[in-house]
């Protein structure tokens, strides 16, 4: 090496690196590293990259099958949705920036899945995303809502990808650490997809986008610490994103897709020009060298160091067919956007790269993926969980006025109206939306085709936390209900696992459980995961969020005009259960709103039962015999049949009767899984009961649509327009903002 | 008919327009890329919605010096018919092709959502197929759509019947709430002095097909067409020498 800088374990452990992780890098090199190889090994073997505490437990999920194309590993995962087209999908976190800098963090987060998405190949259609923030009182609530919804909005709607659904909670839990999860799906023809493995020793290595500057550097680390008070200081390591030169990328890289100058391709993302470099050459087998001068920088006085981490945003890494050069640039001036050469790949299976004519890291790339550090560590069962599921209903108090209860659960921040966020996202652009935010799934049309996508994204981490294995399988299993509400065939999932600290015992634990919740779920449901991330050290000082295991899921309708929705659609229409009700009230949306707890077991769930509900009414969805359909979530029976009316397009009532034997609360607000409201021409319900007869599922008329009235039994009569004055403007009214 | 639709770096909604216009209204459209001054021969030109050259700084205020734009400003001059739709509409505000300008919304937030607009002139190129008084339902998508010109500006235009549209609520009333971005008398889209230039925030584009939405927006595009098939029927050889016209 022509330079060797004072580096020791001190400075490894200023990033973040362990006294092992310390000599495993002196041993794989047979030296003391560069500076700039230490910051190298440092991305590379941070949580955020290496997967290096989550790995091990990932490797139990089931990710195969008939229709995947691709699996996790690459930038995102594909499958197969007929006619020669793949539906190419990732969720991914961008939690700890958005909590330093709600509107850019959101925004770069955003950013980032889209390059994901097409730099496989496929042009974006539409996104989704799962926020969570603290309690809807808490002083910094109201601003990091703000701020991550306008930065959600300003990117995606810039860009022109639409925004067509997502979930917005709040708990207190998340006062601390909020959570920004993005979700973007694309469409690619399967001969089309482009993958990121260097191949073609001397072939040209390109860089393209917007120039590097100094932001962001070690945004990796940065996200792979808990935060402390001082985490305001933390603000310059969260990128600035611009959402046109983006458009501007999006294009131009796939016109570049078209043409057949393109060998591999890869987004900057974390760890920017080092991740990509060291990734491409891994998956190809190969090296690469890259001269850092011929890198365009934005700044002058930027260092080795400060090119090789920095995470400017917008910029894309790729490898050429030798002598297509100028093809390349050609594509690249047409949008304005800057094409350098930057260096080849080569056959040497090293990590090269030299700064004014020197070299400043010689890393022997497979080493740095196979000899990453992989830690099996501690778990145990946090202490007080037993505790925690015990819940004695007689103990909880009978309301006197279920009206009330009703309204009240209405205006609640994680049930009332989500209109005023969604409102800020553009959810038609390109004009593939049928059903747009505020349904249990998104549905968009695939252009020239009869076909349809459905898509979700879920968890309650409520039930999480009270039992992770649990919460994990109704995640996944709600999710694929929503879809089947919409009449489509669930297809894959892509998941972001949020948790807190995975070096604390109960944290690990927490991942665990809800790894084999997510595995058990998705066999059960025969739905592979294609696509994931992971996000550790959602934790401040000490105290860790509920754990997140969020559920992105895709479903394909065969025939996208026979979709449905929970809205009520005709008068005089019967209103069927699917499913049964059990006593139960652990973990509802009921004992925390209006009895101020969060305790119990979280509902029962029977995935042999959840299948046969799942194929019976997507069943009868397809046959075209329904006229709606809505699964029963958070709130219960009373608030998923308010939720029918609310979304109803001219607002029709309905009477209900329940049956009894149980008491009227737990009946009206326990959150009992597998159950499903359908409505229907009252003539077509001798073969709709016939069919779940046959298949084993209890079905029963429970009222009637119509009238401007909201019965339920004995103990809901309200009229439609006071459950939309308690629902809408309700997030408003408690943010304190205006319309 | 022959439609050019105007493609900026950052427009977003020229896919949606050029759908519309071929696969729904069964028209020819080309797409008119922002660096060629060559306008194809079309017969009409959408300025479509997006963010032109990103808009950092004002919207459209770039893209007013675009080559096609030039191009564009003639085909205007002389006569030639052009619908700008939200940064469209921006643009020609900008390009001085309309009068006024597009603001801030007055939340000072994107809009996104479906609005009813009143039909305030049904006796325009752009309009004919709409009854005068008619409510449409039809989307608007922007963060800078806020109508804003002086009185007399304001006056004139209410005089001359260049007022197309006005948000309303369900009742075809212009009221204050049924005025989503804050726009002086509720103005959602004006026309030029001349009837050729019209420029709208709400998508017609996007207003086309009952799966993804409604049809209202047909009404636009189908009146231009309207409008454009009579005068060829009037100015054929043919026709015109049997009706004496030029």
């Amino acid at each position: 090496m022509a330079r060797q800088r004072a580096v020791s374990a001190e400075t490894a452990a200023e990033h973040g690196l362990s006294a092992e992780e310390w000599q495993k890098i002196n041993t794989i090199l047979g030296r003391v590293p560069t500076l700039e190889e230490l910051g190298v090994f440092s991305a590379m073997w941070s949580e955020h990259c290496s997967y290096k505490s989550s790995r091990a437990h990932l490797r139990s999920l089931p990710t195969t099958g008939s229709h995947v194309i691709q699996g996790p590993g690459e930038n995102a995962g594909a499958v197969d949705i007929g006619d020669g087209l793949a539906a190419v999908f990732k969720i991914e976190s961008h939690n700890h920036p958005s909590f330093i800098e709600p509107y850019q963090g959101a925004a770069t987060g955003v950013g980032g899945i889209l390059r994901d998405v097409f730099t496989m190949g496929a042009r974006p259609i539409a996104s989704l995303n799962s926020l969570r923030f603290g309690a809807i009182d808490h002083p910094s609530t109201s601003r990091l809502l703000q701020g991550v919804v306008a930065g959600i909005g300003g990117y995606g709607n810039s860009v022109g990808v639409a925004t067509v659904g997502g979930e917005t909670y709040f708990d207190a839990g998340y006062n601390q650490n909020i959570l920004v999860n993005a979700f973007t799906l694309g469409l690619v023809r399967h001969d089309r997809i482009f993958r990121a493995a260097a191949s073609g020793v001397g072939n040209p290595v390109m860089y393209v986008g917007s120039r590097t500057g100094r932001d962001g550097i070690h945004g990796a680390s940065m996200a792979s610490a808990e935060f402390d008070q001082d985490s305001d200081e933390k603000r310059p390591t969260v990128q600035v994103g611009d959402p046109f030169t983006e458009k501007l990328l999006l294009e131009a890289c796939l016109e570049l897709m078209e043409s057949d100058c393109l060998v591999a391709i890869q987004d900057m993302g974390a760890a920017g020009l080092t991740s990509s470099s060291v990734e491409m050459a891994g998956r190809g087998g190969l090296g690469i060298e890259i001269d850092l001068d011929c890198v365009p920088q934005r700044e002058q006085g930027m260092t080795a160091y400060d090119i090789l981490l920095s995470e400017s945003q917008e910029r894309m890494l790729l490898v050429a067919k030798a002598g297509r050069e100028d093809d390349v640039k050609r594509i690249f001036d047409k949008w304005d956007l800057q094409a350098a050469v930057i260096g080849r790949v080569t056959d040497d299976g090293l990590f090269r790269a030299r700064w004014h004519g020197e070299e400043v890291t010689r890393i022997p790339v497979e080493p740095v993926s196979t000899q990453a550090p992989l830690y099996r560590r501690h778990a145990e069962e946090p202490k007080h969980l037993n505790e925690l599921q015990e819940l004695s209903i007689a103990s909880i108090p009978e309301p006197s006025d279920y009206n009330a209860v009703l309204l009240q659960l209405l205006a609640s921040p994680n049930l009332c109206s989500k209109r005023w966020v969604y409102r800020q996202y553009d959810s038609r652009v390109r004009g593939h939306t049928v059903v747009g935010p505020g349904s249990d799934a998104a549905v968009l049309r695939i252009k020239g085709s009869r076909k349809g996508l459905a898509i979700t994204v879920d968890c309650n981490s409520r039930y999480c936390l009270l039992d992770p294995y649990v919460g994990a399988v109704i995640a996944v299993c709600e999710a694929a209900r929503n879809l089947v509400v919409s009449g489509a065939r669930p297809v894959g999932i892509s998941d972001c696992l949020n948790f807190g600290n995975p070096e604390k015992a109960e944290v690990m634990w927490q991942f665990q459980q809800a790894i084999a919740g997510i595995r058990d779920a998705c066999l059960a449901l025969s739905i592979p995961v294609v696509s994931g991330n992971v996000s550790f050290y959602n934790e401040t000082e000490g105290r860790s969020i509920p754990p997140t295991p969020t559920i992105a899921m895709v479903g394909v309708l065969d025939d996208v005009s026979r979709c449905l929705a929970q809205g009520l659609r005709r008068a005089g229409d019967v209103i069927v259960l699917a499913g049964r009700t059990r006593e139960e009230l652990g973990g509802s949306e009921y004992l925390a709103t209006i009895h101020g707890t969060v305790r119990g077991a979280p509902p029962w769930i029977d995935l042999g039962f959840e299948k046969a509900l799942q194929a019976f009414v997507r069943a009868a969805a397809e046959e075209g015999w329904l006229r709606s359909a809505h699964d029963v979530s958070e709130g219960g029976m009373a608030v998923a049949l308010a939720e029918c009316t609310l979304a109803s397009p001219e607002r029709l009532g309905a009477r209900v009767d329940l049956e009894q034997g149980m008491r009227a609360d737990v009946l009206l607000y326990g959150e009992s899984q597998s159950r499903i409201v359908l409505t229907l021409d009252r003539q077509g319900w001798p073969r709709l009961r016939d069919r779940a007869t046959r298949d084993g599922i209890p079905v029963e008329i429970i009222g009637e649509v119509g009238g401007a009235r909201f019965e339920i039994g004995d103990w809901i009569d309200l009229a439609v327009e006071d459950l939309v004055a308690a629902w809408e403007g309700a997030l408003e009214r408690a943010l304190r903002v205006v319309a | 008919m022959k439609w050019g639709v105007l493609v900026f770096p950052g427009s977003n909604d020229d896919q949606d327009a050029s759908w519309a216009l071929s696969e729904v209204l069964g028209q020819e459209a080309v797409a008119l890329w922002h660096k060629e001054p060559d306008l194809k021969g079309v017969d009409a030109i959408v300025v479509p919605g997006g963010f032109s050259y990103g808009d950092y700084l004002r919207c459209g205020a770039m893209a007013r010096f675009s080559p096609v734009m030039q191009s564009v400003r003639s085909f205007a001059d002389a006569g030639g018919p052009v619908v700008g739709i939200c940064n469209g509409f921006q643009i020609l505000c900008e390009a001085g092709l309309l009068p006024g300008a597009l603001v801030r919304n007055r939340s000072l937030r994107f809009i996104s959502e479906r609005v009813k607009v009143r039909v305030e002139n049904a006796d325009t190129a752009f309009t004919r197929r709409c009854r005068s008084g008619e409510v449409l339902d039809i989307p608007i998508k922007h963060g800078e759509g806020c109508y804003f010109a002086d009185e007399q500006t304001l006056d004139d235009l209410e005089a001359r019947g260049q007022v197309l549209f006005r948000y309303v609520d369900a009742s075809g009333e212009p009221t204050p709430e049924a005025n989503p971005n804050g726009s002086l008398r509720s103005i959602a889209g004006v026309m030029n002095v001349r009837g050729n230039v019209f420029g709208l925030m709400p998508h017609p584009e996007h207003d086309v097909e009952a799966m993804t939405g409604g049809e209202d927006g047909r009404k636009l595009f189908r009146s231009l067409i309207d409008s454009f098939e009579q005068r060829s029927a009037a100015t054929a050889p043919r026709s015109s020498a049997a009706e004496g016209r030029p």
